[in-house]
């Protein structure tokens, strides 16, 4: 048994990667698997930040929105290929972190969060008004993934499976990515800044660079969700941007477990799928899934996840 | 003579309408152990910020090696050589002593680097367990610097400043709150560092460093009342009114 989650931790990429391979057998339709797969980038690009550097922004869905407009416009009104699309998407919402990480890191504590999340709703209202290119309240419509033919494998986005498998490459390869920056010498530069920011500077690192720096990173991951979410939905909803949804990533990285690797994916399944089943039961979803977060936030402050690696570490390390 | 290693040109330090440094000037030698005392409220802790980069001076010029450094942010005091260990135990408390050490160290060798594992600079970790084992903390490798006692978290401290080879250590008070034998232990680890490096100790109890310094700056009011040797600072009789008297 120890063997085995040792094994697991080493290979962590790969032992989500496989789990997720085999996730949509296990969920009761493919549409609520394709959607955790979507929110849990989303909230692993937010505890990044969050769980890693100690910087609660409630500013998020701008960037989750930001990536999806920006692909479903290349797409809609540029013509792009949807590959093409994307990469744009994310560098819209990596320039985005950019412009309110560089204003936003300048403060501290509260005065972050709620810089972030005023720019953030400053955000919205642009994609609300511009109508002719986001469709305003409407939200954008009209984004179609053609039949792909890729290595004799017929691939369309009509068919759940075929487009979870999809976004799955996208999603394995940000999970690698950020796997691969927590084992890095800068990822532990910013569990640094998190512990003690006058030491960290003390010790010679640059403070406000390496915040910015994880920032646009944050940013990017999030607006990668953002565009998948677009090809996901063929439309972008404008409440995307709401800042209801900065609220979810939030909600997500503590149920699951923050600064943990792979928490926040947990959180986010445990989030939408509560909020799948608890919708058929009744209309106030929301009340239950509240009283579930405050249950953990109260008595498993650590998370699901967090909680239950550090069960596995006493039972490992007696 | 050698060039000096520190020097402080007619600095002043204002907070509003309060003058905590008035127009203090010193030069710092290579090498040499020295000493800022004085009485509470004498500005100590304000010349520690002011020449260890924490706050930028109102006035005046501030010359490490030779090149003016006046203003840089905290982080370059760091590169250029400064290292500093703060009076209010400063560790990164959730993580293990090895790894506070280890990411101090890796100032040296990479600060942005974001694929390559850091798993591979296996160098910075067998820097790291040598600098634990200096300060006596090689059996608390693992633990998280939270849990070890307020003696060890000082000695954490100074085992991270020395890891990014510093040329000039700036200590405010290493032994404030410390045991007799813990502080014991510290002044002697100070000798040892001492006798490799440029060492600047701010302290208020002016026995613990009689011992040790070759050179005591007594700050009074915002100003340096007097220097010299140990023997020609208790000779002194301005300094005597103002800080031994007192006790």
């Amino acid at each position: 048994m120890n063997g085995l989650v040792a094994l697991i931790r080493r290979h962590r990429v790969a032992a989500v990667v496989l789990f997720l391979l085999v996730f949509p057998l296990l969920m009761p339709y493919h549409a609520l698997a394709v959607n955790i797969l979507i929110f849990g980038l989303f909230a692993v690009g937010f505890n990044l930040l969050f769980g890693y550097t100690g910087l609660l922004s409630f500013g998020h869905a701008a960037f989750l929105g930001v990536g999806s407009y920006l692909t479903g416009i290349s797409m809609v009104h540029g013509g792009l290929p949807w590959g093409l699309a994307l990469l744009i998407g994310v560098l819209a919402a990596a320039l985005a972190g950019l412009l309110i990480g560089y204003l936003a890191i300048r403060t501290r504590g509260i005065y972050f969060s709620m810089v972030t999340l005023a720019l953030a709703q400053i955000v919205y209202y642009v994609f609300y008004k511009a109508e002719r290119w986001t469709g305003g309240e409407n939200g954008l419509r009209g984004i179609q993934v053609p039949v792909m033919d890729v290595a004799g494998f017929r691939i369309d986005f009509i068919d759940p499976v075929s487009k979870y498998y999809v976004i799955l490459v996208f999603v394995a390869a940000a999970m690698w990515f950020v796997s691969r920056l927590l084992a890095s010498p800068f990822g532990a530069v910013i569990e640094a800044v998190r512990e003690n920011e006058s030491r960290a500077a003390a010790c010679g690192y640059d403070v406000a660079r390496t915040k910015l720096l994880v920032f646009v990173i944050s940013a990017a991951i999030c607006g990668l969700a953002g565009g998948l979410r677009a090809l996901h939905l063929s439309v972008v909803p404008i409440d995307s941007l709401h800042y209801l949804q900065s609220g979810q990533a939030v909600m997500m990285c503590l149920l699951g477990g923050m600064g943990t690797f792979f928490g926040p994916f947990v959180g986010a399944a445990v989030f939408l799928t509560l909020e799948d089943v608890v919708t058929t039961i009744t209309r106030h979803w929301m009340a239950v899934v509240g009283a579930v977060f405050m249950f953990f936030v109260l008595f498993f402050p650590a998370g699901i996840w967090g909680t239950l690696m550090k069960r596995l570490d006493r039972a490992a390390h007696p | 003579m050698s060039s000096p290693i520190l020097e402080v040109e007619g600095i002043s330090k204002r907070f509003g309408k309060f003058v905590a440094l008035n127009n203090v000037s010193a030069s710092f030698q290579p090498g040499k152990l020295s000493a800022i005392i004085g009485p509470n409220g004498a500005g100590k802790s304000t010349f520690f910020n002011v020449v260890s980069g924490a706050f930028a001076p109102s006035a005046g010029r501030l010359k490490f090696q030779g090149r003016d450094i006046t203003g840089l942010p905290q982080h370059e005091f760091a590169r250029q050589g400064i290292a500093k260990s703060f009076q209010i135990t400063t560790v990164f408390k959730q993580l293990s002593a090895h790894e506070n050490v280890r990411v101090a160290a890796q100032m040296r060798a990479s600060r942005y680097q974001l694929i390559k594992p850091r798993r591979a600079m296996s160098e910075l970790a067998e820097r790291a367990d040598a600098l634990l084992e200096r300060v006596g903390l090689a059996d608390h490798r693992a633990r998280p610097a939270a849990d070890l006692a307020h003696g060890q978290q000082r000695a954490l401290e100074v085992a991270m400043a020395l890891a990014s080879e510093p040329v000039l250590l700036l200590m405010d008070e290493p032994t404030a709150g410390m045991s007799p034998e813990e502080t014991k232990v510290m002044m002697d680890l100070i000798t040892a560092l001492a006798a490799e490096r440029s060492v600047i100790l701010v302290e208020h109890k002016m026995k613990l460093v009689m011992g040790i310094c070759e050179r005591l700056l007594v700050l009074h009011h915002g100003e340096f009342l007097a220097e010299g040797t140990p023997a020609e600072i208790r000779a002194n009789t301005d300094v005597k009114r103002v800080y031994l008297g007192q006790g």
